[in-house]
């Protein structure tokens, strides 16, 4: 379980590759041709390294920025939250909560971002239907899992999904 | 027909929380052992606590007292405020034809993707181990380890058969329609059902944006297809009445 109050709501960025961090760059990058670079001040007691974090299966992602920081220490062991100032984009304000462990990042969450006409979630935008009009008892086409029109715990038991999940259990 | 390659064993779940069959599949390391039922009963937990607040059907839910006027909205708990907002920018986004105010509170359209999303946080902890999580045709998956999920769009017109598989590797799919519930969805400017489009099917990266989608872009009717074509971070499929079907997305 994550802890309550992390999740909720925000998005969550995977982040590899950080070590010390007290100044954080993000990337998101749009499906509208330009990647763009959103500089998330997050000013913690600090180093003066750099973080260079990437959003996950972007399509594009390229150049870094920093945010400075005041300080001069080489690491930091600051353990907690920050969250950085808001950042107007093109898209509108977007704002990210940094979580660290022992100087760590261990999570990113989106607080506050455009409404979503605006920003490129990446990923599942390619995930895009392909037609095949099959029934599920041909077999030609394996199916995990049945997406229709609300099931109601009546309609379940004729379901396609139903179908499914006794075959699971068996 | 390629081959298929050796599949892996999927194990399945299923309980009825608020009216609804929650399915769950899981693939990976944790499929069947104490972890696995230790989040699946947090999966339920989350979304039994979920339907305590915002059902609109129990008297003595928060939702319930609101509607009364037992209960300002300024003195709900946090997530009533949450699952508002997040009505507030759908309905923003489709200039109104989807509202939670119609004609009284009722965030039913927006609390189910809401819900499933953060429920399904037990089984993003679960390591090694591949989730999809389904409420009643929604859901959440997420396959970091094997092959995508592949999910199946129900054709409206003939619950038997599928119209379409969408590969899922972590993301979300909700479809809205008529097909079980009867005509429950309407426009909430003008309170009519939409008659012109049989169902819409959403993929995006979560599921509160997913649900909310789908029955935002049913509710605009014949101009389905066309809004979530403009909605960044979607793809999907709209079924019309006629039975033809519109893909969106690249």
């Amino acid at each position: 379980m994550l802890p309550a109050g992390l999740d909720r709501g925000a998005r969550r960025i995977a982040l590899w590759g950080l070590t010390t961090v007290s100044t954080l760059v993000l990337l998101f990058s749009y499906r509208t041709s330009t990647s763009s670079v959103l500089p998330a001040a997050a000013g913690t007691p600090s180093t003066g390294t750099t973080g260079t974090s990437a959003a996950p299966s972007t399509t594009s992602s390229s150049g870094s920025t920093t945010s400075t920081s005041t300080a001069k220490s080489s690491t930091s062991t600051y353990t907690g939250t920050v969250t950085g100032t808001a950042a107007d984009t093109r898209w509108g304000p977007v704002q990210v909560k940094v979580t660290l462990a022992s100087g760590k990042i261990t999570a990113v969450d989106v607080v506050q971002e455009p409404d979503s006409n605006g920003r490129d979630r990446e990923i599942n935008a390619d995930a895009v239907p392909q037609l095949v009009q099959e029934t599920l008892q041909a077999q030609s086409a394996r199916i995990d899992m049945v997406s229709g029109a609300t099931y109601t715990s009546d309609g379940y038991v004729q379901s396609l999904q139903s179908a499914l999940d006794q075959a699971g259990v068996a | 027909m390629t081959a298929a390659l050796a599949p892996v064993p999927v194990a399945r779940r299923v309980e009825h929380v608020m009216g609804m069959p929650i399915s769950l599949a899981l693939r990976g390391r944790h499929t069947d052992d104490d972890e696995a039922g230790a989040a699946w009963a947090a999966v339920l937990a989350s979304l039994r606590e979920t339907d305590r607040v915002f059902s609109t059907y129990r008297p003595d839910s928060v939702v319930s007292a609101i509607r009364r006027g037992e209960l300002a909205l300024a003195d709900a708990p946090d997530e009533v405020g949450e699952v508002l907002a997040i009505g507030a920018r759908a309905e923003r986004a489709t200039d109104g034809a989807f509202s939670v105010w119609r004609p009284e509170l009722d965030p039913s359209g927006v609390v189910k993707g809401w819900a499933v999303e953060r429920a399904a946080a037990a089984l993003r902890a679960l390591p090694g181990t591949d989730f999809c999580l389904s409420a009643g045709g929604d859901m959440v998956c997420r396959a970091t380890h094997g092959e995508p999920w592949r999910v199946g769009i129900e054709d409206p017109h003939d619950p038997t058969r599928v119209l379409a598989v969408v590969e899922i590797r972590d993301g979300a799919v909700a479809t809205s329609g008529t097909a079980h519930r009867g005509a429950h969805l309407v426009d909430a400017r003008t309170g009519a059902a939409p008659d012109t489009v049989a169902q819409v099917t959403v993929v995006a990266r979560s599921l509160t944006d997913a649900d909310v989608d789908a029955t935002a872009a049913y509710a605009l009717g014949v101009k389905a297809a066309e809004w979530l074509g403009h909605r960044v971070g979607r793809s999907g499929l709209v079924v019309w009445a006629d039975g033809t079907t519109t893909t969106v997305g690249r």
